[in-house]
């Protein structure tokens, strides 16, 4: 556990940490005692760094020194007094490469990791006080009790401060861990009556545990939180793929047409009106299906009707309803409607308006272009007669077409849903 | 319209637009003032109080519905939202705002130039594609209206409605109807009114089913 902790912070140290690897890259480093990122008085840093390893190796052998019998805390007290203390403008260039991390932890000393540290060694101090072989059963809990201490120096400080909460909470936190480990540890050591031994190894222990949750839990929560982060990040990148195929497949395409047909003003405004009504239909409508519902339909058939004769078509619904055979052939009329007055009416646009109410439907197609006479029409001509009319009239249907040379064509299809 | 010109503010956050806008804009308008977003458009509306704004339904910063919201009551500017966009919760969210009326950006330039007049003499302008939403909006239910006075729309206005969704010009339909073209003008307003006012059950359904508060 711990040991895989730790290389991993070594892959990961450059970039998290410019302090700690500096030694690698540049010429050993005087020993100093560091100003910046120390926990007490910046020994274990500053040999870090001159050694070449990681602070949390030289933190953790202080440690286990300390442990056996107090010869860290002697080691710790003659570095403190012997080796002088980092300046700061060679704390700026050791920590070049990290000034945002150097501005933070240069004033501030992380007093959760502090807490940590010195729970494990208080730890490992009160384990030779304990009485006979049963105290063993505390080391799983005290290797425990380090690799959580490993773990919560390994997150930089940015991301402690971003999942752990409010920085007050982190202490509360850490000082309630703490409080438990030596409760625990003190209260073990009170009792050292042989009968009552193994009850308050149990309770020493379980109190230990506990200590160790609290220091654990802010891993834990920043694992899931991360686990979350990365399933939100890969929707939305799934999102953006889609958008971008969709736009390339879509927009760009059209683009490359409009400019290889830039002489053609009304290929221009055809494509680029057609584009226009795909792009509307893909951000605003309710993905409908025009073989299902009759609004869609009528749209769809605007579109095919505008793409090929060129002439804007304005649709307008009220309604819905499902398709059906007789609206189908209605759809038909209209959409013969529409190719006529674009074809034929010389207006620079169609209006199209498809009504549902109940089981009526109604669709008008009007154009203000130049009209004709009806009567004027040759008895042979499909188009008004056979197209409109007499498809409206074999499906129970009527088609009442108005116009006038100069007044513009309005043609009213009405039927009743099957 | 008249003889004195209007005086109109145009936001909109595409320059180009804009450029384009006054370029087709006819005699009988002065453009006083434009804006590009929200907090402008809120200083420079403030400052000039124009007859009429030409109020984009898309801006950054909140949105047309944001200007509305915080000129509400403090200029006696009237609003006609104008957008590209077809959803309904936008055009109706507007409306419902306080804007006289909504054009979609297609429409050509006299058609603007004869909107921004009716807005500008206190009528509502509504485009086909307003008027079939509005339509569907208030479409006959059998649930009774709580304020039947502002949840139904009467018989004749809807066929006025239907002939704007029809795209019937206003003088059109009175031809149409035997009426009046002024009377046209009351339907409409008449029918504006209900909408900005009518907590009509239907519409609010209707209005959260397309995403609309």
């Amino acid at each position: 556990m711990g040991t895989a902790a730790v290389s991993e912070r070594d892959a990961s140290g450059p970039a998290a940490t410019g302090a700690d690897t500096g030694g690698r890259e540049r010429p050993v480093p005087r020993l100093e005692r560091a100003a910046s990122g120390r926990l007490v008085a910046g020994v274990c840093r500053g040999l870090a760094a001159h050694l070449g390893v990681d602070v949390l190796v030289v933190r953790a052998a202080f440690i286990l020194l300390m442990a056996a019998s107090g010869l860290g805390l002697a080691a710790y007290s003659a570095f403190w007094v012997l080796v002088p203390r980092e300046t700061t403008a060679e704390a700026a260039d050791t920590l070049a490469g990290a000034p945002a991390e150097a501005a933070r932890s240069g004033s501030r000393r992380d007093w959760g990791q502090l807490l940590a540290y010195a729970a494990v060694a208080l730890g490992l101090l009160a384990l030779p006080w304990g009485a006979g072989f049963v105290q063993w059963a505390l080391w799983p809990f005290v290797i425990g009790g380090i690799g959580a201490a490993i773990l919560w120096q390994q997150a930089d400080r940015d991301q402690r401060q971003r999942w752990v909460l409010p920085l007050r909470q982190r202490w509360l936190r850490s000082l309630l861990g703490l409080l438990l480990v030596v409760g625990g540890i003190g209260g073990f050591v009170a009792q050292k009556v042989d009968a009552g031994q193994a009850r308050s190894v149990v309770i020493a222990m379980l109190i230990i545990l506990t200590g160790v949750a609290f220091i654990v839990t802010p891993w834990v929560v920043r694992l899931w939180q991360d686990l979350d982060a990365e399933r939100h990040e890969r929707i939305r990148s799934q999102e953006r793929a889609e958008l971008a195929a969709h736009i390339h497949d879509s927009v760009l395409h059209t683009l490359t047409l409009i400019q290889r047909n830039a002489h053609d003003t009304r290929e221009v405004q055809r494509l680029a009106r057609s584009q226009e009504r795909t792009l509307r239909t893909w951000l605003y409508q309710p993905r409908a299906d025009p073989d299902q519902t009759f609004a869609a339909a009528i749209r769809e058939a605007a579109g095919e009707v505008e793409d090929d004769h060129g002439v804007p078509i304005e649709v307008v619904c009220v309604g819905d309803t499902a398709l059906d055979e007789r609206l189908g052939s209605a759809l038909q009329a209209a959409r013969e409607a529409m190719v006529n007055a674009a074809k034929y009416a010389e207006a620079p646009s169609v209006s199209v308006y498809a009504e549902v109410e109940g089981d009526e439907i109604a669709i008008f197609v009007r154009d203000r272009g130049k009209g004709f006479d009806l009567d004027q029409v040759p008895a042979d001509r499909m188009g008004v007669r056979g197209s409109i009319i007499g498809r409206m009239e074999r499906n129970g249907g009527k088609a009442t077409v108005r116009t006038a040379p100069g007044e513009g064509t309005e043609v009213r299809l009405e039927i009743r849903k099957s | 319209m008249g003889e004195a010109m209007t005086r109109v503010v145009l936001v909109d956050d595409h320059q180009m637009f804009r450029t384009g806008v006054k370029a087709e804009l006819g005699g009988g308008v002065e453009i006083v003032g434009e804006a590009g977003d929200v907090d402008e458009a809120v200083a420079v509306i403030r400052a000039a109080e124009p007859d009429v704004v030409l109020l984009d339904v898309h801006l950054p910063g909140g949105g047309g519905i944001e200007v509305l919201r915080r000129l509400h009551g403090a200029v006696r500017s009237r609003f006609l939202a104008l957008s590209v966009s077809d959803a309904a919760e936008d055009v109706i969210g507007v409306v419902r705002g306080g804007a006289r009326g909504y054009v979609t950006k297609t429409i050509s330039g006299p058609e603007l130039t004869d909107a921004i007049g009716r807005v500008a003499d206190g009528d509502a302008v509504f485009s086909p594609r307003l008027a079939g939403f509005v339509l569907d909006a208030f479409a006959a239910t059998d649930a009774p209206a709580v304020d039947p006075e502002l949840d139904q729309i009467t018989q004749r206005e809807r066929d006025v409605l239907r002939l704007i969704a029809r795209g019937y010009a206003y003088k059109e339909i009175a031809r149409e109807l035997f009426i009046s073209v002024k009377t046209v003008e009351t339907h409409v307003s008449s029918v504006l009114r209900k909408l900005q006012l009518s907590n009509r059950h239907e519409l609010s359904r209707w209005a959260a089913a397309r995403r609309l508060v």
